[in-house]
């Protein structure tokens, strides 16, 4: 390897490793090793903020992840029906959603949430019988799930659509010859070849959503999602427990984006 | 039991009152945007029979199938299956089963699972033992018992060639429908598999309709053939029929190979035709019908029908031999002809012992009996 090349990766990677490695730091301080412990993350698992913030980043991961699979998938396999202009401007507006920077994302979600809540609250109050309680929309884990399933939906869109593509199309007049409904042609013949795609894009998803810091920022309302309690735990100063999360995040993470390459890799086999 | 009763399962057998036409094109058009794919076709399919579509590409052979198929709904014109206008009945409600040009093989499936799709549709469901045994007697059929676990990417070519096969005979159709379906293979396993495919059809008895471009394998395998150009149907009738007596110069020279000499169409009369060249040369033959005297037209002679002699006969015409290919049981000549140009000569081997052959450069004399030549209208 070249110089250059140690050097940008040395760049790249050298501040995760020394997140890794002060994990499993001895002493209380970010900065000075002082021996090997794993007292950091029995410390992490312990902490019921963390196990808080944890479970509620779960929740809307899973969640949203598993919306987007099925809202991606649909779409993905309704725009394989459109043809011509319509249809650039449908794909235009799904990249847009993937590049789009996540500060602008979360504050036009946070924008439009607050809108919408301001006109919706009080026709709710009004509509509301006599006597009980009205509901009152606010920021919280559904404003959280929504934005989140908005951003990974694109992903998935792309990545199914990606293994529409190569799917022949006489496989499907095969399968309508063969006396299947089309129906069941999506259920025999599309779904089991676009499966790889569709979990592919859920673990993707998951892990977006699970990762996610800026979005949720800006949309979680009262909530904190693991990325959020890191943040402001930080401002409290680093301590190795920090990196202990941080360190089981990013391997998580890892794991099921390896998972996921290896799926979409794999393919229909010919 | 009897690999020939099993046969008998599949034999869609003519009834009583069952009529003899399957299926049946009439009027039928196509068109895609401004493109005409398909004009005016009028067709019947008779039950059992094997029909060819013979075109080159873009000539509406493979519409008029999907038409069949119900891939393309007509533009105009009806198509009737069993009697039935079936113009608007979508494909997975019609008694038809495609063979595809790419197999169109499900690869998420295994050869029988592939083999039993079909018969898994049916409502009311059958038994899993009576689709297990049917798929069973049909990978028999197509000579792949033993396979039925496999992956279809762990087939050649050939096989799945016999797995697609498989797939639509099972389901005992009222007509299949072959795309071009031999075209993916290499020449030896084509000519292999153009056995299997006829055998086949005799064996089950099934309307066998083949959309192909390859006139040698229209020619062997089919008991009729619809020679299509430019969307319309050219002509209609058995492999012997296009041969002797084609309707046209496009179907003399699609259908086997012919010599042409142009000219003017000089006298008609009892179905015999004369012609006379630019060069002032008189031809004479049989007359194409339609032939009117006055047209431009030409003569068709096809290459084994001309007789390649040392000493001139009467009417024969001088030629120099240009080129020779020795093709085993035929020598392939070139002549040339001082006005006519350039004509191909099939000679058969016993000639060629009789009279050694004939080398490049040598003069030769060429005669043919008028019955084997025929006069056709300029298309």
């Amino acid at each position: 390897m070249r110089l250059y090349t140690v050097v940008v990766y040395l760049f790249l990677y050298a501040p995760i490793a020394i997140i890794a490695l002060f994990s499993f730091n001895a002493g209380r301080h970010a900065s000075q090793l002082q021996g090997f412990s794993t007292q950091w993350y029995a410390r992490a698992l312990k902490n019921p903020f963390v196990m808080d913030a944890l479970e509620t980043s779960l929740i809307v991961a899973f969640v949203s992840a598993t919306l987007a699979s099925v809202l991606g998938t649909l779409a993905a396999v309704g725009l394989q029906g459109i043809r011509g202009p319509a249809r650039t401007v449908f794909d235009a507006i799904i990249y847009v959603a993937v590049m789009i920077p996540g500060i602008v994302i979360g504050i036009a979600t946070l924008i439009a949430l607050v809108t919408v809540f301001e006109v919706l609250n009080p026709w709710l109050a009004a509509l509301w019988p006599e006597g009980a309680q009205p509901p009152r929309l606010s920021m919280g884990i559904g404003s959280l799930i929504a934005a989140h399933t908005m951003f990974t939906m694109a992903l998935v869109i792309i990545i199914v659509r990606a293994r529409l593509g190569t799917l022949e199309q006489a496989l499907a007049e095969a399968s309508a010859d063969l006396y299947a409904t089309p129906l069941g042609t999506f259920r025999q013949v599309t779904l089991p070849l676009i499966a790889p795609a569709i979990l592919a894009g859920f673990l993707l998803s998951f892990t977006f959503s699970f990762d996610d810091f800026i979005i949720a920022f800006f949309v979680a309302g009262s909530e904190t999602t693991l990325p959020i309690y890191v943040f402001s735990s930080i401002r409290r100063g680093v301590t190795p427990e920090i990196n202990a999360i941080g360190t089981m995040v990013m391997v998580a993470s890892l794991v099921l984006l390896i998972v996921a390459q290896l799926i979409l890799r794999r393919g229909p086999r010919r | 039991m009897a690999p020939k009763a099993s046969f008998a399962q599949y034999a869609a057998r003519p009834q009583a009152g069952v009529s003899a036409t399957v299926a049946e094109l009439r009027s039928v058009s196509k068109s895609f945007g401004d493109v005409l794919a398909a004009q005016d076709l009028n067709l019947g399919i008779a039950r059992g029979e094997f029909l060819s579509f013979l075109g080159p590409s873009g000539c509406g052979k493979t519409t008029a199938l999907r038409m069949l198929a119900g891939f393309e709904a007509p533009s105009s014109g009806e198509v009737l299956i069993d009697g039935q206008v079936v113009n608007a009945l979508e494909p997975f409600r019609r008694p038809v089963n495609m063979v595809f040009q790419s197999y169109a093989l499900f690869p998420h499936l295994t050869v029988a699972d592939n083999i039993g799709y079909g018969l898994r549709q049916r409502r009311p469901r059958l038994p899993r033992q009576e689709i297990a045994e049917k798929v069973g007697r049909a990978l028999e059929i197509v000579r792949l018992s033993g396979f039925d676990r496999r992956r279809i990417w762990e087939m050649s070519g050939g096989q799945q060639q016999r797995v697609a096969l498989a797939r639509a005979i099972v389901n005992e159709p009222k007509l299949l429908l072959l795309d071009e379906p031999l075209a993916a293979l290499d020449r030896k396993l084509r000519k292999e598999m153009q056995i299997e495919l006829q055998d086949l059809q005799r064996q089950l008895g099934i309307t066998f309709v083949l959309v192909t471009h390859d006139q040698e394998e229209a020619l062997s395998l089919s008991d009729r053939i619809c020679v299509m150009r430019a969307g319309r149907i050219v002509q209609v009738g058995s492999p012997q029929e296009l041969y002797d007596h084609p309707n046209s110069r496009y179907v003399a020279d699609f259908v086997g190979t012919s010599n042409f000499f142009e000219g003017r169409v000089d006298a008609v009369e009892g179905g015999r035709a004369r012609l006379v060249t630019a060069s002032g040369l008189t031809l004479a033959g049989r007359a194409s019908a339609g032939l009117a005297a006055g047209t431009t037209g030409c003569l068709s002679i096809r290459p084994e029908q001309i007789r390649m002699t040392r000493a001139p006969e009467p009417e024969s015409q001088a030629v120099t031999v240009h080129n020779r290919i020795f093709l085993g049981e035929h020598t392939e000549y070139l002549v040339r002809h001082e006005t006519l140009g350039n004509i191909n000569v099939l000679t058969p081997r016993q000639a060629e012992q009789a009279d050694r052959g004939f080398e490049t450069g040598e003069t030769a004399h060429l005669a043919w009996s008028d019955a084997a030549a025929l006069v056709l209208k300029n298309d």
